[in-house]
């Protein structure tokens, strides 16, 4: 915990009157339901590509064992704030964030926060679902390893598989190949992988989007199940995916604005925003 | 006009570019030709020329100056202390080669910032891949031979091939890294992987055929080369098998021109018997990349 964390919000910039007015730079939200005991909280996040800026003063706080959906038109930032919270964007050279991003309290870009030991705690699935050429095992063994939670490995592989909703699939085949699975096991495999190790928080952009239907609905019942247990933040295009499985839902609007953030319900019936109404109900994005 | 072909139209214009497109499959065709018929001509030459002289006496007696030694009946004569060279020379090559290329390369690609002394570095590795390999021979014979003292050795001449390859390894080696998809990354630096960790288990194993092919065709370019290590100073013709790092050497490429310019015309033969030893070993060489790119892809 550092000093300020638990500390008044700055109100200088965000506190408007007006909530039906758009959001300005630096804003927060419309919408912005108080989470109690939040474990990861935004404030006036601004990451930029070298000079391009693609969010702006991102304000968000995102409440414990829930899903939270991220969503708005393609190029509007969402890919870039879930990597922001894990700090996967330090691997993109020219990637630049500044700002307060709180997990648990603690500024994630402190000088004496590894990022390393940061993604252990916050665990990360992709779109396309990126087994390694190992077996399904190694492959779910892979982070307990690196990890050097290596004692009873069996166990923790097992129980993953289950979590994921894969083991009855695989559970003779061990052996054998992650890449010789179909899209959406593979998919299940990289959650397993995700939950092995056993982090608070999985990240999640757009995993079903190279999925059929099929595989999609049972990546989103498995979503739904590990918020039970774990903090789901999740990115989709899909708003009918959003609604059906989230509790809290954000709408990123082009140029990087988050423009609305509240529980699903709220947003999907009754929007503050307009251009939030317009795009959910397809006018535009 | 209704009633007539409604493709009419431009036929004639499509009639000369494709013309034009049988003229180019013409040219292409006859390329290729001449590539092969080269190739086979060679080989066919080099086969005939040595036929009957590549016996087990060639690949396991010291040389000789005497014709009459290398022929069936005489008291043995061959190939033998260079093939040891030549394959001590490599060994001691790849070693050095793949510590230096595969270290820098992973240092370039992996760790070093996107600034301009790398792009610099990169730059300069990249026209050094061109420089003659004579140059590099002269630089061996400065250096090693006689910088260091290490003298007319087996190891100033791996040095110096190694000098003469690394290049080559670094560029194909980058490359192998660079074609490792960033998703293979992601995935373990989303779990909590160290960089280290990333490259250890993830890129290199992706990586490792790529790297070896590259690195084994270097080599078997390296065991081809004469000019550094006639620089350097490889014996012509020793007639005892190197039996340390720093005892005197000949190797195959040398072995070969040495008896191209003897007078006696059998010595072509022997040539001969001397060029298909060391395209066999090189094919093999090729044999054992391909195998190994094969068997240790890691997504077959
Ligand atoms: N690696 C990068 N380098 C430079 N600019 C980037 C990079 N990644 C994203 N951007 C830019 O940042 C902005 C936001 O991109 P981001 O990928 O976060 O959008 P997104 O909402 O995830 O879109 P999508 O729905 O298409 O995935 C875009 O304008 C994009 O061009
Ligand atoms: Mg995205």
């Amino acid at each position: 915990m550092t000093a300020n964390a638990g500390g008044p919000r700055t109100v200088s910039k965000a506190e408007t009157d007006d909530h039906r007015s758009e959001p300005t730079e630096d804003d927060a939200p419309l919408g912005s339901p108080r989470v109690a005991d939040p474990v990861i909280k935004s404030r006036d996040l601004d990451v930029y590509y070298g000079d391009e800026q693609a969010l702006h003063g991102i304000q968000m706080e995102i409440p414990e064992r829930k899903v939270t959906a991220l969503i708005g038109p393609s190029g509007c930032g969402k890919s870039t704030f879930l990597r922001s919270i894990n700090r996967m964007n330090d691997l993109i050279d020219i990637a630049r964030v500044e700002g307060d991003l709180r997990f648990h309290g603690k500024n994630v870009y402190d000088e004496d926060v590894d990022p390393v030991a940061l993604r252990r705690k916050i665990g990360m699935v992709f779109q396309k679902p990126n087994p390694f050429p190992k077996s399904i095992y190694d492959n779910v063994a892979y982070g307990l390893r690196v990890q050097g939670k290596d004692d009873d490995v069996d166990e923790q592989v097992h129980t993953a598989l289950e979590r994921a909703a894969l083991l009855d699939e695989v559970e003779d085949q061990l052996d054998s190949s992650g890449l010789d699975l179909s899209g959406g096991q593979q998919q299940r495999l990289c959650i397993a992988r995700a939950i092995a190790p056993d982090p608070e928080v999985i990240l999640m952009d757009e995993p079903a989007s190279a999925l059929d239907p099929v595989a999609t609905s049972k990546i989103e019942d498995l979503v739904e199940e590990l918020a039970e247990e774990y903090t789901v933040v999740i990115v989709t295009h899909n708003m009918q995916q959003a609604a059906r499985i989230s509790d809290k839902t954000a709408v990123f609007l082009t140029g990087g604005h988050l423009v609305e953030f509240d529980d699903t319900n709220k947003i999907f019936e009754n929007p503050e925003s307009e251009r939030v109404e317009d795009y959910i109900t397809g006018k535009f994005g | 006009m209704s009633t007539s072909n409604p493709f009419a139209e431009g036929t004639e214009d499509i009639a000369r570019k494709r013309l034009i497109g049988r003229v180019f499959v013409a040219i292409c065709f006859a390329s290729t030709l001449v590539g092969i018929v080269a190739l086979v001509a060679l080989i066919v030459d080099v086969l005939y020329e040595s036929w009957g002289w590549v016996t087990w006496e060639f690949l396991t007696y010291p040389p000789s100056q005497v014709i009459e030694n290398f022929l069936p009946g005489g008291r043995g004569a061959g190939i033998y202390p260079a093939i040891v060279g030549s394959i001590f020379l490599i060994a001691l090559t790849a070693v050095f080669t793949v510590f230096l290329g595969v270290g820098a390369a992973v240092y370039l690609e992996e760790y070093a910032g996107d600034n301009w002394l790398t792009s610099f570095i990169e730059a300069n590795i990249a026209n050094l891949a061109g420089v003659p390999s004579i140059v590099y021979g002269l630089l061996g014979l400065a250096i090693f031979v006689r910088g260091i003292q290490l003298g007319s050795s087996l190891i100033a001449g791996a040095l110096t091939l190694t000098l003469l390859i690394l290049p080559i390894v670094i560029v194909s080696t980058q490359e192998a890294l660079r074609a490792v998809p960033d998703s293979q990354r992601q995935a373990a630096y989303g779990v909590g992987a160290t960089q280290w960790q990333v490259i250890r288990d993830v890129v290199l194993p992706r990586a490792l055929p790529g790297i070896m092919t590259g690195t084994i065709l270097s080599l078997s370019r390296a065991i081809g080369e004469t000019a550094p290590i006639l620089m350097v100073g490889a014996a012509t013709s020793l007639f005892v098998a190197p039996d340390g790092l720093t005892s005197p050497f000949s190797a195959m490429p040398m072995m070969i021109f040495e008896w191209a310019t003897l007078p006696e015309p059998e010595f072509q033969h022997v040539a001969a018997a001397g060029i298909v030893v060391l395209l066999t070993i090189l094919l093999l060489m090729n044999a054992i990349a391909i195998f190994i790119r094969n068997r240790y892809d890691p997504r077959s």
